[in-house]
């Protein structure tokens, strides 16, 4: 596992020299160069075009660290980042990134922000050092820095011998890959990542979401992550904001979200005295109280049991339980209540926009 | 702190190079302009890509010096007491070359950008839509210039080395290098404005050849049919509807040319004003419906 640790005063020596840090210990140290409390705000915030309303007044204050923006296919995702890199003029209402209004300090806005499309936006016939030195330069970045960052900046999304090739050649996941560090080569405070884990594979899409979490802790860049998944942000955000129909529907920590109760996750294998372990499990637990659910829904439904732990009592309760019984535990892992289950009754319906598309 | 450690000793370990942020300076939307002019300039060459993308501007490169070349050493060798041709006449014979040029590199420039969609990521960059277009206009007049200015500096200093009259040659060469300069800008306007509307370079190739083509080829069959009809008046007139014989206009009007018009009238003062108005006109037109049309691309 990677160390990565700066200090935040460190002079970038743009003369080539790199610094090297050792990568030993485990300690951690906070990254953060720019201390802001609040990184985007928008207040009463509305773009209306001739026949459909993208933003109807929306009102959201983001803080540092990595926040996902959750919506349906034309929710107003694309729109608001428009507007917040001040491309788009609002039809009413302000909004704020970095503490510049995006009315009037668009390119100043521009030069501390990264930006990720969704859609595919490399050229085939040139190499991803070339491209991303470019826009490295474009960014406003001297030449010689230019190069080093990028250097740096492909091999930290993990692009190693394949960036002198042409891209043409790239799979999505390196597309991917080339379209992020592009994004934060020129060392942004805050970047948009529009849609990254589009077009992925499983694989694919836990590495991407891996190396998103990464530019908040390891490299000190707030993110803000958009998706019409609302389960795959959950792991990866410290805060989601949800909007539909360019109305916020909700916004909060992630924590509040799924951190109240701790849900296990048990697997056990079967044995000839207990053809059916899970079940043997269950029957088990439920004897000394303790109720299971089947986890119907989720992947491995049937052989997967859920249960609430109320505590390290829990845990040996269940190891106890399941060596009595002469079963071998396949895992048992801590799994977070999905953003999902947290609506209910009123938003139900909303919800189901939210977290299917449309 | 990692910093502290001693560097010196075992220097064998590996060490890991963690996130390093960059506080050197940010050269903002001036110096990010100047940047997409140098690479939109040295792509117009081909230059910084592939090598089967050098190949075609490089042979025009060639095509366009060579005949200067000969001229020079034909001049040379006879002892001839001028060139075989005016430096003015030079872009005028040789516009095959210069419209096949335009027709591909105009579409190199603005077409890639908008079929691989690179545009949203330049502006979602400090640069503005009338930076990016003036890059871009800039670096392919600059490179066009290089094209047709190249082959008159070889005139020139072949001119002078066959000893012929300095002031005369100096005169010439200025008044060529301002008739490419005009034609340049209105060429690169023109090319850019077509290619910017097709994403496919294929069409904007085909399109600007036939804009630059279709235009002279239909300009000069008018201006023979008036001149058979000896309605001289309206040789000049005609001569405002295509990009060649618009600069041909000018250049015998105010440059001291001599006209390829039929009859080798070329437009009077009055008429040469228009000329040059016109010609104006068009290249702060092409101008605008560039950033017209780059207004609406954004991201």
């Amino acid at each position: 596992m990677f160390d990565f640790r700066v200090t935040p005063t460190d002079p970038y020596d743009s003369r080539g020299t790199p610094r090297l840090l050792h990568g030993l210990t485990t300690g951690v140290f906070p990254v953060t160069t720019v201390v802001l409390v609040t990184v985007i705000a928008t207040e009463s915030l509305s773009k209306r075009f001739p026949r459909v309303t993208a933003l109807d007044r929306l009102s959201v204050d983001v803080g540092p660290g990595v926040t996902g923006l959750v919506g349906a296919n034309g929710a107003g995702k694309s729109t608001l980042i428009k507007i917040l890199l001040g491309l788009s003029p609002a039809t009413e209402g302000r909004a704020e990134v970095l503490g510049l209004d995006v009315a009037t300090k668009g390119a100043a806005i521009r030069e501390r922000v990264g930006y990720m499309p969704e859609h595919d936006c490399l050229p085939p016939d040139v190499s991803a050092t070339e491209f991303v030195v470019h826009m490295a330069r474009m960014s406003g970045l001297p030449p010689t820095a230019a190069r080093e960052r990028t250097a740096d900046t492909l091999r930290h999304v993990g692009l190693y011998e394949e960036r002198y090739r042409p891209m043409g050649g790239y799979s999505t996941g390196m597309k991917q890959r080339v379209k992020l560090a592009q994004a934060l080569v020129h060392d942004p405070d805050l970047v948009f990542l529009d849609e990254p884990t589009n077009g992925l594979d499983p694989v694919g899409r836990d590495e991407m979401l891996g190396l998103i979490r990464r530019i908040h802790t390891d490299f000190g860049i707030s993110v803000l992550v958009t998706s019409h998944l609302l389960g795959e942000l959950e792991r990866t955000c410290d805060h989601v904001v949800i909007i539909d129909g360019g109305k916020l529907l909700r916004s909060s920590s992630t924590t509040d979200f799924t951190q109240t109760t701790t849900t296990l996750a048990v697997e056990v294998t079967d044995t000839d005295e207990h053809p059916d372990g899970t079940r043997a499990v269950r029957e088990a637990l439920l004897a000394r109280g303790i109720t299971v659910e089947s986890g119907s829904g989720l992947p491995g439904a049937g052989h997967i049991l859920l249960l609430t732990a109320q505590g390290e009592e829990t845990y040996d309760l269940i190891r106890d339980v399941i060596a009595d019984l002469g079963l071998g535990l396949v895992r048992m892992e801590q799994r977070r209540h999905h953003i999902a289950e947290v609506f209910t009754e009123g938003d139900e319906q909303r919800k189901e926009a939210a977290v299917h598309g449309s | 702190m990692a910093l502290d450690q001693p560097m010196t000793g075992d220097q064998t370990r590996i060490h890991d190079i963690g996130y390093r942020s960059y506080d050197g300076p940010r050269l903002g939307r001036s110096y990010a302009t100047r940047s997409l002019y140098s690479q939109s300039l040295r792509g117009a060459y081909g230059l910084g890509r592939s090598a089967k993308s050098k190949v075609l501007p490089m042979l025009l490169f060639v095509v366009m010096c060579v005949p200067a070349a000969i001229m020079v050493a034909v001049a040379v060798a006879t002892k001839a007491k001028e060139l075989p041709v005016d430096y003015t006449r030079y872009a005028i014979v040789m516009q095959a070359v210069i419209s096949l040029y335009v027709a591909s590199q105009a579409p190199q420039s603005v077409s890639r950008d908008l079929r691989f969609k690179t545009v949203p990521l330049y502006f979602s960059r400090p640069i503005e839509t009338a930076d990016y277009v003036r890059a871009k206009f800039a670096a392919l007049a600059s490179a066009m210039f290089i094209l047709t200015g190249a082959p008159l500096l070889v005139l020139y200093v072949g001119a002078l080395l066959a000893k012929l009259d300095f002031t005369d040659q100096t005169k010439g060469f200025a008044q060529g290098l301002v008739s490419v300069a005009l034609l340049s800008l209105l060429f690169a306007g023109i090319g850019l404005v077509i290619a910017a509307v097709t994403p496919r370079r294929g069409f904007g190739i085909a399109a600007v050849i036939a804009v630059l083509t279709i235009s002279y080829g239909s300009v000069t069959t008018l201006q023979a049919i008036a001149h058979a009809q000896n309605s001289t008046d309206a040789i000049a007139w005609i001569g405002l509807f295509s990009p060649v014989t618009l600069i041909d206009g000018v250049q015998s009007a105010f440059l001291g040319a001599a006209t390829n018009f039929p009859g080798g009238v070329g437009p009077s003062n009055g008429e040469g004003a228009v000329y040059v108005l016109v010609t104006l006109g068009l290249i702060a037109a092409t101008y605008g419906l560039l950033i017209r049309r780059y207004r609406k691309v954004g991201l």
